[in-house]
């Protein structure tokens, strides 16, 4: 029996006027990878940004139905915006350190929530950097500023960022895009290996990673949600006309 | 292609601004030098006591030079906090609407002639400042400190908040979605990151405040003296020239010390100015 860590019931999003999620039902297993795909302007980001409310800083966004983190309404019974974030960690398509050195960037979410012993900080600043595997590449140069790195480099600091305040879900919207092949794929093994600890939901409008990377794809299209299938399956036999479609390339 | 008589001119109208910069440098050089000449140069700096029309004259301008820099101190501790409070404000709290309100009016406060807030501060502020501290005379360094906080304060609210805006949106939203809030996100990341562009707004406050000439010569006092009180008059370098151009003969010993003090002053400026360019470019 798989267990649901995210639960969504009749989604419904807009900005102002325009919808943009539409009547949205998925369950997403705990300690897995779903995949979210489809081509620009399914609303897989918009999608994403509901399960941590990022949507909340856009005016104008309304949302109807209800979104479930382990059976409470983020929405309704999480009350406080800052703890849902604490819960559910985010890494961005825009590779986004601060302009801080490396290790202020990962220390930066723990002095958020209240962190104060140094010495506990540090260790969780190393644990963090050891678990995306970048111990080894920046472990002389803590205190270099995190520009410094290269885009996978830095790519990987902001996911140890993301683990270091302990989330329980990470959502990755597009992490890849900017980077190159070798990159790609340290980052595709670490979500891989991310998904023993963590429920993962990554963005892709890359077929090939989805399929690489996901235990559960879910295909979205103009803000509908199409199919939702354990990934194997979707790849091999879709049950819809139009996630054939896509996967086949007649769209995109 | 061939360039038209037009193409041909703008590299000469942009190459005259280089022209005029020169020209003035050479200017201030050469009628400002010879007053080293009977009067050294330390002497002239530090000199203590400027008594220009007596017998026989002393040139010292360390109390204009005090008197800038503590109209120009006074100043700052008006135009930072507001200007900087002003751009965080209208950058990252202020929803559109009021912004697009607002700006304008920065804009404007900019635009407002010199002696328009000198005829404030000497007819509003001055008796005021009088009345209320219970001083013989209401032009102080204090008077000319507000209003010349007034003056800068634009310089550094429109300066700061373009390099507030321009901190990219993905540091916020990372700021956020590690769960910090607003007040967090700003005073940690945004301001930081915004921290060169901030830094050259403080610097072209000052270069503002150092150089306005008419509002300190109409509420300054304009009395040539080093005092540690705000509360009393004191005469900043800009006055002085302004004040006494006028009287001093062509080519007399005066005449040459106004145009040591503009070259001082000059120096001061464009050594400003490439502080602020310096730390725009990072």
């Amino acid at each position: 029996m798989v267990n649901h860590k995210i639960i969504t019931k009749n989604l419904d999003l807009w900005y102002g006027d325009s919808p943009c999620l539409k009547n949205i039902n998925i369950s997403i297993p705990e300690n897995a990878v779903t995949a979210i795909m489809g081509p620009s302007g399914c609303g897989k980001s918009t999608l994403l940004r509901v399960f941590n409310r990022l949507n909340d800083l856009i005016d104008g966004t309304r949302i109807t139905g209800k979104v479930l983190l382990d059976e409470q309404d983020i929405y309704k019974d999480i009350k406080d915006i800052f703890h849902l974030r604490k819960k559910v960690g985010m890494v961005f398509q825009k590779v986004n350190p601060f302009p801080k050195t490396i290790f202020e960037n990962v220390a930066y979410g723990l002095k958020i929530h209240g962190w104060k012993d140094k010495t506990k900080i540090e260790k969780k600043v190393h644990d963090s950097i050891i678990d995306v595997g970048l111990w080894d590449e920046v472990k002389d140069c803590l205190h270099k500023n995190a520009f410094s790195l290269s885009g996978g480099q830095q790519q990987r600091l902001c996911i140890a960022r993301a683990i270091a305040i302990e989330p329980e879900v990470v959502l990755f919207d597009e992490p890849c895009s900017a980077l190159d092949p070798i990159s790609t794929a340290k980052i595709e093994q670490l979500i891989e290996e991310l998904k023993q600890k963590y429920t993962i939901i990554i963005v892709t409008h890359n077929l090939q990673q989805a399929a690489r990377v996901s235990d559960y794809t879910a295909f979205m299209l103009l803000g509908d949600l199409i199919e939702f299938s354990e990934t194997n399956q979707m790849f091999t036999t879709p049950k819809d006309k139009r996630t054939e479609n896509y996967l086949t390339g007649k769209f995109g | 292609m061939k360039k038209n008589f037009i193409e041909r001119l703008l590299p000469i109208f942009a190459l005259l601004t280089w022209v005029f910069l020169f020209g003035i440098m050479l200017i201030l050089f050469i009628e400002g030098t010879p007053i080293f000449k009977s009067v050294p140069l330390f002497r002239f700096i530090f000199g203590r006591h400027w008594y220009p029309v007596h017998e026989p004259p002393e040139f010292g301008i360390l109390p204009l030079i005090c008197g800038s820099l503590m109209v120009t101190a006074g100043a700052l501790i008006i135009a930072i906090p507001f200007g900087l409070g002003c751009a965080i404000y209208l950058s990252e709290i202020a929803n559109r609407a009021v912004r697009e309100i607002i700006k304008p009016f920065i804009e404007m406060l900019a635009g407002v002639p010199s002696v328009v807030y000198g005829f404030f501060g000497m007819v509003l502020l001055a008796p005021f400042i009088q009345r209320i501290f219970h001083l013989s005379i209401g032009l102080t360094a204090f008077t000319a400190s507000v209003i010349l906080g007034v003056m800068a304060l634009p310089t550094v609210a429109s300066i700061a908040e373009d390099a507030i805006s321009s901190v990219p949106k993905a540091l916020r939203e990372a700021s956020f979605a590690l769960g910090a809030n607003q007040w967090e996100t700003i005073t940690r990341v945004v301001v930081p990151a915004a921290k060169s562009g901030i830094f050259a707004s403080v610097i072209l406050g000052i270069g503002r405040a150092i150089g306005e000439t008419m509002t300190v010569l109409m509420v300054a006092g304009c009395c040539a003296v080093i005092t540690p009180n705000f509360f009393k008059p004191v005469r900043p370098m800009t006055a002085t020239i302004a004040a006494e151009m006028g009287e001093a003969p062509m080519g007399s010993m005066h005449y040459h010390a106004l145009f040591a003090i503009g070259l001082v002053l000059f120096l001061i400026t464009i050594g400003l100015s490439l502080i602020a360019e310096h730390f725009k470019e990072r």
